[in-house]
């Protein structure tokens, strides 16, 4: 399998400050704001974002919560392998707040679609953003689109984004897979 | 991931030890969306489960029909008493008629030992029992020993008496083997007359002393007296009963110890237990009634994920 290295953890660094430049643009100090990272992958990046804001552009009243879309999956029993739930951690209330979901890939817009329905669970937002580390382009099933996105690649279908953080994986750098 | 090792959900000895830790796992994250502000999740839009009741029930058939609703099935119910059981249909013709409307999960409580496993053989549908005569009711004890893990942190090792009825009582059969399974320690407690003679074959100490069985355990599961089941007297009188092995404060306060109290309903408050005891901080009797919404909807929902479409 072929490893072709798309973004290093130097790269990493400086979209996460562009990411946190853009969000404050739109957001100022956050205090209508909330930020929801989504299980597995995606609570890794809404994490840094965080910790970027906090630290380097002094915003230390900002909502984090992490959202599990298992169940509100449209694949569920369409999959080979049965699907795990991960935890949902959401000490706020929705209503009313603009939400920023963060992912690390987007890809066919299905995960988005189920967060869209899940996080109603939790009232209704005033607004809803979409911040993902890759939008891989030309792949969507639904009508989607990210409002912030790190980086824009064309890759095709059989290819694999694969996003290694070091929280996890010891390492920051985004990695594309392909067979041959 | 993991998937359980059973198509059915027919009685805890046909599980694992795994499948009770997939389960309880999958039922804490139903418990944290039960507490949401919006309790339901749209995974089962495309399932539909009848719920088939031969006998009584309040809490469990309550509760499964909730754990249902709050996976956005569509329920259909049934009890014998409205049905054409009373015109003499059997139960394989009966159960056919509603799958051929496209059912894919049946839910049922009968009063013949093995009604589940008998149907589980000929109909193609998962089956869930909610109870088969004196044999078995899984989902009971997966919520008693997801409450002891959830007050306790852990069931390994800890020591579990049940009181009362186990001659006429699926709660105590279902909950031994639960118990056991995870490593356990378990007695019975009861009036001889009210205790299987099978019961030592299944590793089972018998203590007829209420005292000494609440002085050895951790954890005290109080079942109520069958009356109906009772086609003799097995004891002189209720009176007698509450005597020897009714639970009261006076007699926990003796202990020297605190022990979980709980009840897998419907209590006859002043009989088996008292409602200062039932009522008190010791007993998760409630707990077990929030945490068996979310039992079933782990128990349906890893089954339904077997279901392809």
């Amino acid at each position: 399998m072929a490893k072709k290295t798309l973004l290093n953890s130097k790269d990493i660094h400086i979209i996460l400050h562009r990411l946190a430049c853009q969000l404050i643009e739109n957001h100022n100090d956050f205090n209508n704001t909330v930020l929801i990272g989504l299980q597995p992958r995606g609570i890794f990046l809404a994490q840094r974002l965080q910790d970027v804001l906090q630290k380097d552009y002094n915003i230390t009243d900002i909502k984090l919560g992490q959202l599990d879309i298992t169940f509100y999956r449209d694949d569920f029993r369409r999959r080979e392998a049965p699907l795990a739930a991960s935890n949902t951690t959401i000490d706020f209330i929705v209503e009313g707040k603009k939400v920023v979901i963060i992912d690390d890939v987007l890809f066919s817009g299905r995960s988005i679609r189920s967060a869209l329905t899940a996080i109603q669970s939790f009232g209704r937002p005033e607004s809803i953003e979409l911040l993902v580390l890759i939008d891989r382009r030309f792949s969507r099933h639904l009508p989607i689109q990210p409002d912030y996105k790190g980086r824009q690649v064309d890759v095709i279908n059989s290819e694999k984004v694969k996003v290694s953080w070091q929280e996890q994986d010891k390492k920051d750098a985004v990695y594309i897979l392909s067979d041959y | 991931m993991k998937q359980l090792s059973t198509a059915h959900l027919l009685g805890i000895k046909h599980l694992k030890k795994e499948d009770i830790d997939l389960i309880f796992e999958t039922a804490d994250h139903f418990k944290e969306v039960i507490n949401r502000p919006i309790k339901k999740v749209p995974s089962l839009r495309d399932i539909t489960i009848a719920n088939l009741f031969f006998e009584n029930s309040t809490r469990t058939k309550l509760s499964f029909e909730l754990a249902e609703k709050r996976l956005s099935a569509d329920i259909i119910n049934f009890s014998a008493s409205q049905s054409s059981v009373k015109k003499g249909e059997t139960l394989i013709d009966t159960v056919n008629n509603i799958l051929s409307m496209k059912v894919d999960i049946v839910v049922m409580r009968h009063p013949n030992v093995g009604a589940s496993v008998f149907l589980s053989k000929h109909v193609d549908a998962k089956i869930i029992n909610a109870g088969d005569g004196a044999h078995e009711h899984p989902t009971q004890a997966l919520l008693d020993s997801y409450s002891i893990r959830e007050k306790l942190g852990i069931v390994k090792g800890k020591k579990i008496v049940i009181i009362g009825d186990i001659l006429h009582s699926r709660v105590a059969l279902s909950n031994i083997f639960a118990l056991q399974l995870q490593g356990a320690k378990v007695k019975v407690c009861g009036p001889t007359t009210l205790i299987p003679k099978y019961i030592s074959s299944l590793g089972v100490e018998v203590e007829t002393n209420l005292k000494k069985a609440l002085a050895w355990c951790d954890v005290a599961n109080v079942l109520r007296v069958q009356h109906e089941r009772m086609d003799i007297n097995y004891f002189p009188s209720i009176r007698e009963y509450t005597q020897l092995f009714g639970i009261n404060k006076k007699i926990l306060d003796g202990l020297g110890k605190e022990i979980v109290i709980m009840h897998p309903g419907p209590i006859n408050r002043g009989v088996e237990i008292t409602s200062d005891v039932a009522d008190s901080n010791q007993s998760i009797i409630l707990n077990q009634v929030e945490n068996g919404v979310a039992i079933r909807m782990a128990v349906i929902y890893l089954l339904a994920q077997q279901i392809k479409k």
